[in-house]
């Protein structure tokens, strides 16, 4: 496909103190493909993925969303959406109140529509009046999915969304992420868990000490032999 | 979902605005730190009436001075929960991952701030007028105005310290010990030219303090706007 | 870990006496011979009078230097990033802080004497204090955060801030009250000071800002030690 792609990072570089947390990456995804994103704890997956979001700002390198800059400004980080470890909920408001404000952060027309869409598609409609903070940490789960979907991205950086889902939270997600792909989205994908990650994955990476050690297509791998090369490399780590 | 229409991200002063609105709407949620604020400055207001002499010093005289160190640690208990909402479960990365300037989060919740700080005091200056006795003047309108000025001051250098302290140890010692020596302008101004206003002197001799509430505003909502974003970790 | 992989340790490692210091002491000890033995005393106020030499000058270097430095460098910081400016106004406002302090100390002990009263709020004295308590501030903020480069920021923010606020402070205290002795130094005119006098206040002037860049010199030479142990710290975790 010679058509633009969706994200293009290049040359990321992101320290804290003395200490590299990212250590030159850089990866391009194009519509439809799903980088799954594997590594030991401290590996700086989540930094990678809050450098792509725009929540941080790299030493080094670009980030390109949809040919335009993070740098440049606000506008740009409207095409990404963000599932990160914590919920980023307001407890006090309602589920329904939270997805409709991060619809109208983004300029949505129809606000309450978009928000009723999401909600449904997580199959949490049915707790929209509730706060958020009176929902299991599963359903939050689900509403902070909904939430970084409202407006649907077109890159989508999620950091193990699959934890705390139930079987319905989770079919439900894999849903989601499946169309989201077929409407033409790109997805970073972190998790450990292989098995998920390789399912939904068109592209896979190893990450270590702010550097990706492995990187390449999905279609080139073998599942089990994968899995234990990801053991090997993911057990040395000082 | 597929199809959400043609987003066009809020500019700053709309994107303000739903930050302020959000902010407002979970305070009325719990109205738990706007009634404790409330309690504290209308408390403040009356023990202080108790700590002179009523005979040496009349109450009228006294009051500007009350009115105003109390609305500075009333309005100091509102600043305190103003980021708090937003560090629980990182809420505030949904801010600032959003197409949305960065100026515009400061501005949302120093704008919720000024409503509330603007609440207490449509409470405290009657109840102050009523205790104190003051007199039904031309004095009280100015009253309103100077609480204008004031409360934006207040509120522009506090909602920046707001987002410094709030992650930091001893955020509840650290607010007050940062702010107060900013609010010695605004409390000055605001005592001396409402003490003169009330005591019905002429405009001329508030004006060189209402003058340097007006220069602190402008100022310090500049500055603070410009300073804002440095004080995210990005 | 052993150094076999570490450069060279830098020169800052070396343990040096620094002259300037030593040129600095002596410079306030022959301050203190002239002000004392070859001076003149003042008519009106009497030998109390000579503790302008201390006082003024404290201020001076305190208000305008220190302070002027911690936010230009703060300025600088934000614009640049580069960590040294964050050393440098962090050392400027602590030994500031020694100059401020002196000014708060050697005020009442002269208010006492020539005026009777102790603590007299007058603009000069007062604008000192606040600024006493802006530094404590500053210091205090800087003890709360940990994360060195979170911590420059905030302290840059708050620099920043603070020298705005300076003007106003003034302003609002002079408009308050004005009972310090008029400035008789800086007049554009003519200062009222006799010459003697005159030459013995910028000599001191000169002494404490020598002083001021000893202390400051050897402060930042701290700061850029604890830093990089920390960094070192940081690398090895």
């Amino acid at each position: 496909m010679s058509e633009r792609p969706v994200v293009q990072a290049v040359g990321l570089v992101r320290s804290f103190g003395g200490r590299r947390a990212v250590d030159g990456v850089s990866f391009t995804l194009h519509a439809g493909d799903c980088l799954a994103l594997f590594g030991p704890n401290g590996a700086g997956k989540t930094t990678l993925l809050r450098l792509v979001a725009g929540l941080l700002a790299p030493g080094e390198g670009t980030v390109h969303v949809g040919g335009v800059s993070l740098r440049q400004g606000a506008a740009a980080r409207g095409q990404v959406g963000l599932v990160s470890h914590a919920s980023m909920l307001y407890g006090a408001l309602t589920v329904r109140e939270n997805v409709e404000l991060a619809a109208r952060l983004y300029g949505l027309p129809d606000p309450s529509a978009a928000a009723r869409a999401a909600l449904a598609l997580m199959r949490v409609d049915d707790r929209a009046d509730q706060p958020a903070r009176t929902l299991s940490r599963g359903l939050q789960q689900r509403v902070s999915i909904a939430r970084a979907m409202v407006h649907a991205p077109r890159l989508l950086l999620c950091d193990e969304p699959y934890t705390g889902l139930d079987d319905a939270g989770s079919a439900a997600l894999t849903e989601v992420l499946t169309e989201r792909r077929e409407a033409g989205a790109a997805l970073l994908l972190v998790t450990h868990n292989l098995t998920e990650g390789l399912a939904l994955a068109t592209q896979a990476a190893i990450m270590r000490r702010g550097r990706f050690v492995r990187h390449e297509a999905r279609e080139l791998l073998d599942a089990r032999s994968y899995q234990s090369q990801y053991r090997e490399l993911a057990a040395v780590h000082d | 979902m597929t199809d959400v229409g043609i987003a066009t991200p809020p500019g700053t002063l709309a994107a303000a605005w739903l930050v302020a609105r959000k902010d407002l709407a979970i305070e009325f949620r719990t109205r738990t730190a706007f009634l404790s604020a409330l309690v504290f400055a209308l408390l403040g207001v009356t023990i202080f009436y108790f700590a002179w002499d009523a005979t040496a010093v009349a109450a009228a005289d006294l009051a500007p001075g009350v009115l105003w160190v109390i609305f500075t640690f009333a309005g100091l208990l509102g600043l305190q929960r103003s980021f708090g909402s937003e560090l629980a479960d990182r809420a505030i990365d949904g801010l600032l991952g959003a197409p949305i300037s960065r100026e515009a989060i400061y501005l949302g919740k120093a704008l919720a701030n000024l409503v509330f700080v603007s609440g207490i005091l449509a409470v405290t200056i009657p109840a102050v007028v009523l205790f104190y006795n003051l007199p039904f003047g031309p004095g009280i309108g100015a009253l309103a105005g100077i609480a204008a000025l004031a409360a934006i001051g207040l509120v522009a250098v506090g909602t920046l310290f707001s987002a410094m302290t709030v992650n930091t140890r001893m955020a509840e010692l650290l607010l007050p010990m940062l702010s107060l020596p900013f609010f010695v302008p605004i409390v000055m101004g605001a005592a001396q030219s409402s003490a003169r206003l009330m005591a019905g002197r002429p405009i001329a001799e508030a004006w060189p303090w209402l003058r340097i509430l007006v220069a602190f505003d402008i100022v310090f909502v500049t500055a603070c706007t410009l300073a804002f974003p440095y004080t995210l970790d990005e | 870990m052993t150094s076999a992989s570490e450069p060279t340790a830098p020169s800052i490692l070396r343990p040096r006496r620094d002259p300037l210091l030593g040129v600095a002491i002596v410079g306030i000890a022959l301050l203190y011979v002239r002000a004392l033995a070859f001076t003149p005393i003042e008519a009106r106020q009497g030998a109390a009078q000579k503790i302008l030499y201390i006082h003024a000058t404290s201020a001076i270097v305190g208000l305008y230097v220190a302070f002027g430095l911690m936010a230009v460098a703060s300025l600088l910081y934000l614009w640049l990033k580069d960590a040294k400016l964050d050393r440098v106004a962090e050392s400027a406002a602590e030994v500031g802080l020694v100059y401020t302090t002196a000014v708060l100390v050697t005020g009442p002990l002269w208010g006492k004497t020539i005026w009777g009263a102790w603590w007299t709020w007058d603009a000069r004295l007062t604008s000192t204090l606040f600024l006493w308590f802006i530094i404590v501030g500053y210091l205090l903020l800087r003890g709360a955060v940990e994360e060195p480069g979170r911590r420059a920021r905030y302290s840059a923010v708050l620099g920043i801030l603070a020298s705005l606020l300076v003007p106003f402070i003034h302003l609002s205290v002079y408009l308050f009250r004005t009972l310090h002795p008029m400035p008789i130094v800086l007049k554009p005119s003519a200062p009222s000071m006799p010459p003697e006098m005159q030459t013995t206040f910028f000599a001191g002037l000169l002494a404490f800002i020598l002083l001021f860049a000893a202390l400051l010199r050897t402060r930042y030479r701290l700061a850029t030690l604890r830093d990089l142990v920390a960094d070192r710290d940081q690398e090895h975790r």
